[in-house]
């Protein structure tokens, strides 16, 4: 090292000075990586919790029901013998239910709560085939519903907090009050362990948790226990099950008052799963049903043919008057103010909020042209409007890209201006204007805002079979179920995003595509 | 009935099309005779003398069939409705016009049925008046431009002339969206504030336009601003780091890796953002400021609960609106820190600064213009955002420092205005035009502000 002039008190300040830059130097460098670090966390936590919540919705459980001696209403006219299958399917089911727990039958509110296992739609599709044609009863020996929207989740594990442990070995019997003794060395530790854990208490008391015994089909609800012997009252099934078995203990932390499930309906529900009659299937529904007030019978399939017929009519719109602007703004428009406000105006028009664009529609297309609210033709029509600076201002792109050496060429053989770009120029740009109409499809794809304003929020239940049918889109149906209150909705929502999701992947991976493909240099 | 019509349409567009062609091609190769343009070029012209009067009388239909209709109902009113005012008369005509629109439809009240099949009847005539003008018309126009085919007609040059319009008009569409735009917005907007006195409107401090005529929109505005400032104080660090460490730091590698995955951000449909802050960011900062609370009154500081903690908060939209808006910020600063050229690095170098300080010197001041205009359009699309703030943000009009109080946007509120309604009389739903307008023009004041600082600070390097 060259010796510096300077005193030693100099060289030691600026040693010390350059300590302090090279610290700011690293600090600087950390910062920007950490920007980068939150930026792709953010982007992983939303994907995860998203992708997490969905997975739990692309399966579902259902209730196999033995119908084969429902008694069928055989008045015509079909419409009314729908309503009569429907009430028969249902009470049907109900009554293999209550077939197989007979304590449901000795009071109302145990009844009720034996119909609210299943939703009274769920046997809908049954209904509907024997209506059409009663040759199907036969079908009738294995019919599948849905379970209960709560119920499924409490079987997937995230409804009502259940805390599992197993007690030991305990004998059984019944007291001169009528409730079930288990007895057993330390068989209850675990429990009582887990609800001092998590500062609950169970009992009869409304208020409290419940902790819940179960032996094959026979569950118990305890009122009092030690860690050697607890008391109970039987739910379902028999108390000599326990007799000589290690039952699980299931504590609920959620208050019976708050839940959506009583202990009686899990009591059922354990014991259809025991008996194989509760399976855990595809939750192929979510594809193939329309919207539904019950998040166990909803599916997007009205959204996704809503959003298909209207993306038609912005593609319709959209792509070809895209094109063609550009075409004039980029080979034919003379360099004028007429011109040059028409390019401030696009590249204004492309950072107008969407929302304004959903006043223009409500205004215009439903106020003064009279165009059907809700309709796929009123939404495409103002999206189309809306993703128009995006399709112009890639296509130019993709126009300037191709070389002036082509026009020149086919200028010098003889073609006419028109010729040049229409059998040349745009031919070579097809690839680059393809791929900006298929990111503004996909921006199209994504947006809700504009939708809410022109009525595409209805519920509803029939898919759309033209553009001026009632109709909603995929985005609006996920903002529709994201703002309902019961917790079954989360995961159908997260389901649903995840297949909007889907859809814009796969258009961006075709855009992917077709630029590795065409691309070309010139 | 739509896709006949244009079925017939198309048909007798070819029909000239073919005629066009096969008269000129009757011309032949005779030397004397010397056809100026290509047979297909005369075909191509029939076909744009077929369709052009048709697409003409299509048009005025499309605009005031139902208009017509009305006219001609209303002059059949026997003389009881007279004596209704005007702008009732029409209120019912359009109800009646509604009601034709929706096939089946039958208000079992006499009186309206009588005038809605009268209606039915006449827009049916209409109609039919309607289909034989338009083929009169491409009938017409097909005859006269045949005859027009002579080997001197100059068929192509029309032709290109017409296509050309054609494109223009095209390109003329962007500039009828913005007119659309600002004309329905000032005319319902004017509507509005015959009502309520623009000064009230912008001055006024309580919103209630759902329950009461209340339509103070300083709350709306202060929402907006409060939410679109947290936004930025997440996106403007946050996208500026990353756009200084991808340009100078990452090596090509990780740069051409990292920076399309911050594009993904600006690729996820905004209502997935909304379920985001509603699943996850909103109950989070719940939790959190209600601990907050509990550790304040536990030390003793204060003897109530210091922040809101609301469900729905102001923080929680504005965190998720920030991440959503970071790929706007650092993508813009990207590509102008990028275009800063080499030799200013060098020169920073060569003096002896070290990276961070030959950034923050040289490259930032450099690149400031660009920066900035990046971060206005950031704001703009902040202000503008949707859904994130329906989901998210909560409904309640009010003016609070809190962040985790809820608060109401601009956008929240025509959303909530003109959900399920139909009707543009009553204020409730003219108020969301007010606001549309407001939120246009503070959007386009933030891009034009952007794009005149790129202009008039542009440094030129070479």
């Amino acid at each position: 090292m060259i010796d510096l002039a300077g005193s030693d008190a100099t060289n030691k300040r600026v040693l010390k000075r350059l300590k302090r830059r090279k610290a700011a130097d690293a600090r600087f460098r950390v910062f920007g990586l950490s920007a980068v670090g939150f930026a792709l966390s953010a982007l992983a936590v939303l994907l995860l919790s998203i992708g997490y919540q969905a997975f739990s919705a692309t399966t579902y459980h259902v209730v196999e029901f033995d119908m084969s001696d429902m008694p069928l209403p055989t008045e015509s006219p079909p419409d009314a013998n729908v309503s009569k299958t429907l009430e028969a399917v249902f009470r049907a089911a109900r009554d293999d239910l209550g077939a197989m727990f007979p304590e449901s039958g000795s009071e109302a509110v145990l009844r009720m709560e034996m119909s609210a296992m299943i939703t009274r739609l769920a046997a809908l599709p049954t209904a509907l085939k024997i209506a059409r044609d009663p040759g199907h009863v036969a079908d009738l020996r294995q019919v599948r519903m849905p379970l209960s929207d709560d119920l499924d989740l409490f079987l997937k594990g995230s409804g009502g907090h259940a805390t599992l442990s197993r007690a030991g070995t305990v004998r059984s019997r019944i007291d001169e009050s009528g409730m079930v003794v288990l007895a057993g060395q330390g068989a209850f530790r675990p429990l009582l362990a887990n609800a001092s854990a998590a500062g609950v208490s169970f009992g009869d008391d409304p208020a409290a948790g419940s902790a819940l015994v179960t032996a094959g089909r026979s569950t118990i609800r305890l009122i009092s226990a030690t860690p050697d012997d607890a008391r109970g009252e039987l739910l379902t099934g028999d108390a000599a099950d326990f007799d000589g078995a290690a039952p699980v203990v299931r504590l609920v932390e959620v208050p019976r008052a708050l839940r959506a499930i009583s202990d009686h309906q899990i009591a059922w529900t354990l014991a259809l799963k025991t008996d194989g009659r509760i399976e855990r299937v595809l939750h192929w529904s979510l594809l193939t049903h329309t919207d539904s007030t019950q998040p166990e019978l909803a599916g997007t399939l009205a959204a996704i043919v809503g959003s298909f017929l209207t993306l038609m009519v912005t593609a319709s719109v959209a792509i070809p008057v895209g094109i063609f602007a550009s075409i004039y703004l980029e080979e034919f428009a003379p360099k004028n103010r007429l011109t040059s406000l028409i390019e401030v105006n696009i590249n204004n028009l492309a950072a107008v909020p969407s929302i304004v664009f959903g006043l223009l529609g409500a205004a215009v297309f439903l106020g003064v042209f009279g165009l059907p609210r809700s309709a796929p033709i009123v939404g495409g029509l103002v999206l189309s409007l809306m993703i128009l600076p995006v399709v112009i201002i890639a296509s130019r792109a993709a126009l300037k890209s191709v070389p002036p050496s082509v026009r020149s060429g086919a200028m010098a053989i003889g073609a006419s201006e028109m010729q040049t770009v229409f059998h040349h120029v745009l031919p070579l740009a097809a690839p680059g204007i393809l791929t900006g109409a298929i990111l503004g499809m996909a921006r199209a794809l994504g947006e809700t805002a504009p939708l809410l304003l022109i009525g595409m929020v209805a519920f509803v239940a029939n898919v759309p079979n033209s553009s001026t049918d009632e109709a909603t889109a995929l985005p609006v149906l996920i903002y529709l179920w994201a703002t309902q209150a019961e917790r079954a909705w989360e995961p159908m929502t997260a389901a649903a995003i995840m297949i909007l999701l889907l859809f814009l992947i796969s258009m961006n991976v075709v855009v992917v595509y077709l630029r590795r493909r065409f691309e070309r240099k010139w | 009935m739509n896709w006949l019509l244009l079925a017939a349409l198309l048909t007798i567009a070819s029909v000239g099309f073919t005629a066009g062609r096969h008269k000129a091609g009757q011309f032949g190769t005779d030397p004397e005779t010397h056809p100026h343009s290509r047979p297909n070029f005369h075909g191509y012209y029939v076909l744009m003398w077929t369709l052009l009067p048709a697409a003409v009388v299509g048009c005025v239909y499309l605009i005031c069939n139902n208009w017509i209709a009305a006219e001609l109902v209303s002059s059949e009113l026997p003389a009881p409705f007279k004596v209704f005012p005007e702008a009732d008369l029409a209120a019912y005509l359009r109800a009646v016009e509604r009601a034709a629109s929706l096939p089946g439809y039958a208000s079992g009240e006499h009186v309206f049925d009588t005038v809605l099949v009268r209606f039915r009847e006449i827009s049916g005539q209409v109609n039919l008046v309607t289909l034989l003008a338009l083929f009169g018309a491409a009938y017409a126009g097909l005859r006269v431009s045949v005859r027009q085919v002579a080997p001197d007609l100059r068929a192509r040059v029309v032709v290109e002339r017409g296509i050309e319009i054609f494109l223009f008009l095209c390109a003329g569409l962007a500039v009828a969206t913005t007119v659309g735009i600002v004309l329905s917005l000032l005319f319902e907007s004017l509507r509005f504030f015959a009502q309520v006195p623009l000064w009230d409107f912008l001055t006024g401090l309580h919103w209630n336009a759902q329950t009461s005529a209340e339509f103070g929109a300083v709350p709306l505005f202060f929402g907006t601003f409060m939410i679109s400032a947290i936004a930025m104080v997440v996106a403007a660090p946050v996208g500026l780091f990353s756009a200084i460490y991808l340009s100078e730091y990452a090596g090509a590698r990780s740069r051409n890796m990292i920076k399309p995955i911050l594009e993904i951000l600006a690729g996820v449909p905004t209502v997935v953002y909304g379920f985001f802050a509603l699943l996850l960011v909103a109950p989070g900062i719940r939790s959190l400021a209600l601990w907050i609370n509990r550790v304040i009154i536990e030390a003793g500081w204060s003897d109530g609960p210091v922040l809101a903690a609301q469900p729905t908060s102001a923080l929680a939209a504005g965190i998720v609106m920030g991440v959503m808006v970071i790929p706007f910020v650092s993508s813009l600063s990207d590509d102008v820190i990028s275009a800063v050229p080499h030799s200013l690095r060098d020169g920073a170098l060569a003096m002896g600064a070290t990276k961070s300080e030959m950034i923050r010197h040289v490259v930032i001041p450099a690149a400031l213009p660009g920066i900035i205009a990046a971060l206005l359009l950031a704001v703009s699309r902040a202000i503008g955002e949707t859904m994130i703030v329906v989901m998210a943000a909560g409904q309640r009009a009010q003016v609070s420092m809190d962040p985790t109080s809820d608060l109401t946007t601009i956008t929240v509120q025509i959303v909530s205005l003109l959900t399920g309604e139909s009707e543009f009389d009553s204020p409730k739903t003219l108020s969301a035009f007010a606001l549309g307008l407001v939120l246009f023009v503070i959007t386009l004041l933030f891009n034009l502000v952007a794009l005149s600082v790129v202009k008039r600070f542009r440094e030129k390097y070479d």
